[in-house]
């Protein structure tokens, strides 16, 4: 009976974590703007990993001794996101390569764009030489 | 006594968290473990303690437990909105825009916090932060008004945290 219960609890954790995962790789291909396409991957992917995880978690409490493990890259998993998130979004501010956000009420400028003058070009020239 | 505790453990709430990572790393729960998980939590903050400019000063256990599940109540929302717009909007529809968010939040960590926050929920990325710390670069995936945007990050996440570093 439990075993019944767990099969399909897990069979429905693997399908939610499926289809997200699949929402996130759409939008990625789908949305246009450097901005706009590090929203599907960032929001969706939590979600979809998660029910991957908890059909891991499942499986292995209701067919063998139980693990934690799945919490542990869990929580690894929800640190480290924002984090590469927000170095994609830097480089696209560095970059320009979207449009130039407004300058902050009470500071000079953005973390990004805090650069000295003559660093201030991103050279496209050097990487057309090299390549 | 207290002095002696504090050299010992500079900080109490990293060292539980060492030790509860190490306990669910072995996957078993036993005493030997326990003692093991608690010397590497002593040890490792005490020897990187160098590169700790200052602890926080006081952190809300209990409101912190009951900001992590508003938020992750808000990111399972937050997934079923992004994907649905992803799924159903014509990119040509679709109207990014950047929010500027003042923060009235001074320690790093509490910002780090909203910023990783504000990544994980409703459409929202935080991109940068300004020159001095005292606003952060939000951009939203789809909306009409960015004020709207803005003060929902104040009052649901901001105010929140506040109070858990007061």
């Amino acid at each position: 009976m439990m075993e019944t219960i767990g099969t399909y609890a897990i069979a429905l954790c693997l399908i939610i974590g499926a289809i997200f995962s699949l929402v996130g790789a759409i939008g990625l291909l789908k949305l246009n703007d450097s901005m706009t396409r590090l929203h599907a991957p960032t929001k969706v992917g939590t979600v979809g990993v998660g029910a991957l995880l908890l059909a891991s978690m499942i499986h292995s409490w209701v067919f063998s001794d139980g693990s934690f493990h799945e919490l542990l890259i869990m929580a690894f998993l929800f640190v480290t996101a924002p984090i590469s998130a927000n170095f994609i979004a830097k480089v696209n501010i560095h970059k320009r390569s979207c449009e130039t956000p407004p300058s902050p009420p009470r500071d000079a400028t953005w973390g990004t764009l805090d650069v000295p003058a003559e660093d201030r070009d991103f050279a496209p020239a050097d990487h057309k030489a090299s390549s | 006594m207290a002095r002696a505790l504090y050299w010992l453990i500079p900080h109490p709430f990293l060292t539980l968290l060492l030790a509860v990572v190490w306990i669910i790393l072995q996957n078993e729960v036993s005493a030997g473990m326990a003692v093991f998980g608690l010397i590497l939590g002593i040890i490792i903050p005490w020897g990187t303690s160098v590169w700790w400019p200052d602890q926080p000063k006081g952190l809300r256990l209990g409101k912190f437990i009951i900001y992590a599940l508003i938020v992750m109540w808000d990111i399972l929302v937050a997934n079923v909105q992004v994907a649905w717009i992803v799924l159903t909007k014509p990119n040509d529809k679709m109207r990014p825009a950047w929010v500027v968010i003042p923060l009235e939040l001074k320690q790093p960590e509490a910002i780090t916090i909203l910023a990783g926050t504000i990544t994980l929920t409703p459409g929202t990325v935080s991109a940068d932060l300004s020159s001095e710390g005292h606003s952060l670069l939000v951009h939203a995936l789809d909306t009409d008004d960015p004020g709207a945007v803005r003060d929902e990050i104040k009052h649901r996440y901001e105010r929140r945290l506040l109070e858990i570093f007061a």
